[in-house]
């Protein structure tokens, strides 16, 4: 199987909807870039990350569709189009963005179908780009997704491989609900096998990566990386954990996660968004909650501080969860 | 040129004005008595714009409406019925009753929702229009707005980018003088909603929003020439309302005797019937006819809405998803 990055088998996933159904448009900022240039590149862009790289020459103008930079008005006409038929993957560009476009998100597609009696029904995507590490600042590299996990309405996806994010990507665009799609910008160039075909991924079903006895992991995103990579260290010394990978946070596959901890008794729940009401305070909650008698010691969770996103390279450096705090939290949680 | 209507079609337009001007004044009155659940949002007073606009439409064009959005649901051709229960929050209303007055919508008929937050809708409205374009029908997308919504930077996004796209999208500002208890001469920096959209870039028209005829030719030459692929336009539609922002306001705000005037010198069903019947294209006794046939389905409506069973608690969480 071919070697890909999370970058292109995105892009893959997003060539084989548009061919396969006519109904699927693109929109954003720059999805193609070059609009209204001097240099006559009508594809200057393909997306600021690459993504969308490719579907202009292939599906032309009406399809893909450079806006304005204008967050509301995409998402919201990503709703609209949704409502009228269309099955658009808007482009967000950097998921901070979400701040200037909330209403569309969270008051309108999110509640569409239910303020309209179960009668209708919003198939929109939107892409967002997120997570620190690339020193972009308190407004470019925030991990948000738990915001949107809030929303009753919303499905919530966050990638961790290259083919997860293809599978999950083209189940997002056939899907009939809107659907928040969360791409970390530090697993763009990361390469996985990723399969040419067409391929869905379920929502609401975890991945079971590593099998162990010991502690249940669960991490998100990006963490996925740094927790393999912990525990595989780990195994060698005898300590041995489950790592699931919710992969969506909305839904939950709570079911595997309740599973692991029955057997390991001991959970650390690593991701990289600010602590408070987070996807990792809910995984504890809901452990604590419904697998209290399993439990051999407190939950531990590995997150960002409370803090924004801090520029320097050394500040950011610390802020982000990474391996030695992820080894820390296990070898913690085994001493209860 | 647009063909005079015929008597048919007049007689349409004149009903389902009257339709909307007695639906909210029945609810005014049962709104009073304390049985209908939260908010109201009366449109008695601007219904020539509604219907003006939605005489020109059929159910594969579209309109996302607001706040005040039972002149354009009836317009666009909601259910009288369905939207009766659903503002009593019954399980037969058009949303089961989780809609409610501020959020009714019926997708199959082009009806993309009322919204309870002003300005949502006209991005939503491009959307839409982005879908008429690329199937090529020649159908359009309609934002209802008030001169409040005009104040909200979505609207200025979705003017833009329906002019950038040239979509076939016509934002209707009916200026009803007032953003909730705030004069739109104070608000409306401007004091020229059509200037400032044709500050973007498409064309803009006023008109009458009392005189259905103004409305419904104004309108449809904007409408026509977005059909036919001339992009976004904008209608400004100066109008009044005859109730309070909300039911139960006490529209301190306005004048003594203002609505009263108004009633006397603004009500599109007056001006409409004085017209058609000097130009005799329709008598009295047709119009007459109309209003009797109007006010028996409203008060069967307002009956059925408050025989009907409420929703079962067991609905609080469908329809949240298709599927999860």
């Amino acid at each position: 199987m071919a070697q890909k990055s999370f970058r292109d088998a995105l892009n893959e996933a997003l060539h084989l909807e548009m061919e396969r159904d006519p109904s699927v448009i693109v929109l954003g900022e720059d999805v193609s870039g070059g609009a209204g240039g001097t240099s006559g590149n009508r594809e200057a862009s393909g997306g600021i990350f690459g993504v969308t790289k490719g579907l202009l020459p292939k599906f032309g103008e009406h399809r893909v569709i450079d806006t304005p930079i204008s967050e509301s008005a995409i998402i919201g006409a990503a709703g609209g189009a949704a409502l009228a038929g269309l099955r658009p993957v808007a482009e967000l560009m950097f998921a901070d963005f979400v701040g200037v476009s909330m209403d569309q998100i969270f008051n309108q597609m999110a509640k569409f179908r239910y303020m309209f009696g179960g009668k209708t029904r919003c198939p929109a995507v939107v892409r967002l780009a997120m997570g620190a590490g690339m020193n972009m600042g308190a407004q470019h590299s925030q991990t948000i997704y738990a915001l949107l996990t809030a929303v009753p309405g919303l499905k919530v996806v966050v990638p961790s491989n290259a083919y997860d994010a293809k599978g999950l990507l083209i189940q997002a665009i056939r899907d009939d609900d809107p659907v928040m799609f969360f791409e970390h910008k530090a697993l763009y160039p990361r390469k996985g096998e990723v399969p040419d075909g067409a391929y869905t991924i379920p929502f609401g079903e975890a991945n079971l990566l590593r099998e162990g006895e010991h502690v249940t992991v669960v991490a998100i995103g990006r963490m996925v990386v740094f927790a393999e990579k912990v525990i595989d260290a780990l195994a060698k010394e005898g300590i041995t954990c489950d790592l699931i990978d919710p992969r969506t946070t909305s839904p939950l596959d709570e079911e595997t996660i309740l599973e692991s901890v029955e057997n390991t008794g001991r959970l650390v729940v690593v991701d990289e968004s600010n602590p408070r009401c987070s996807v990792a305070s809910e995984i504890c909650a809901v452990v604590a909650a419904k697998a209290f008698r399993s439990l051999k010691a407190a939950p531990r969770s590995v997150t960002a501080p409370h803090s924004p996103v801090p520029f320097a390279r050394e500040l950011e450096r610390a802020y982000v969860p990474g391996p030695t705090r992820i080894e820390a939290a296990i070898r913690d949680v085994m001493q209860d | 040129m647009a063909q005079p209507l015929s008597a048919e079609r007049l007689k349409r337009a004149y009903r389902q004005m009257k339709t909307i001007r007695e639906f909210e004044e029945r609810l005014h009155v049962e709104i009073a008595t304390g049985e209908i659940p939260g908010f109201t949002h009366l449109y008695a007073g601007q219904e020539a714009v509604a219907v003006g606009v939605c005489e020109h439409l059929d159910d594969a064009d579209y309109i996302v409406s607001t706040h005040r959005g039972h002149g354009h649901c009836i317009a666009k051709g909601c259910d009288v019925d369905g939207m009766m229960l659903e503002i009593y929050g019954r399980a037969d209303g058009l949303c089961k009753g989780k809609g409610g007055s501020m959020h009714i919508a019926d997708v199959e008929k082009g009806m993309l929702g009322a919204n309870a937050i002003v300005g949502g809708g006209p991005p939503l409205a491009v959307g839409a229009a982005i879908a008429c374009r690329n199937r090529g029908n020649g159908k359009v997308s309609i934002a209802f707005g008030g001169d409040g919504s005009c104040n909200q930077g979505t609207v200025f996004e979705a003017m833009n980018m329906a002019v950038v796209l040239k979509v076939p999208a016509i934002f209707v500002i009916e200026d009803n003088g007032y953003s909730e208890h705030t004069g739109a001469s104070y608000a409306v920096g401007s004091k020229d909603i059509a200037g400032r959209s044709r500050a973007f870039g498409m064309a803009a028209e006023k008109c009458d929003g009392a005189d259905f005829f103004s409305v419904y030719e104004t309108v449809g030459r904007l409408i026509d020439s977005a059909r036919r692929g001339a992009g976004p336009a904008t209608l400004e539609a100066k109008i009044t309302r005859f109730y309070g922002h909300f039911e139960g306001d006490p529209q301190l705000y306005r004048a003594r005797d203002e609505v009263k005037q108004q009633r006397a010198t603004m009500d599109c069903l007056k001006n409409f019937r004085a017209r058609v019947t000097q130009e005799g294209r329709l008598t009295d006794a047709d119009l007459d006819a109309i209003d009797t046939a109007v006010l028996a389905q409203i008060d069967a409506a307002v009956a059925k809405a408050k025989a009907a069973p409420p929703p079962a608690e067991s609905e609080i969480t469908t329809d949240v998803y298709i599927s999860y």
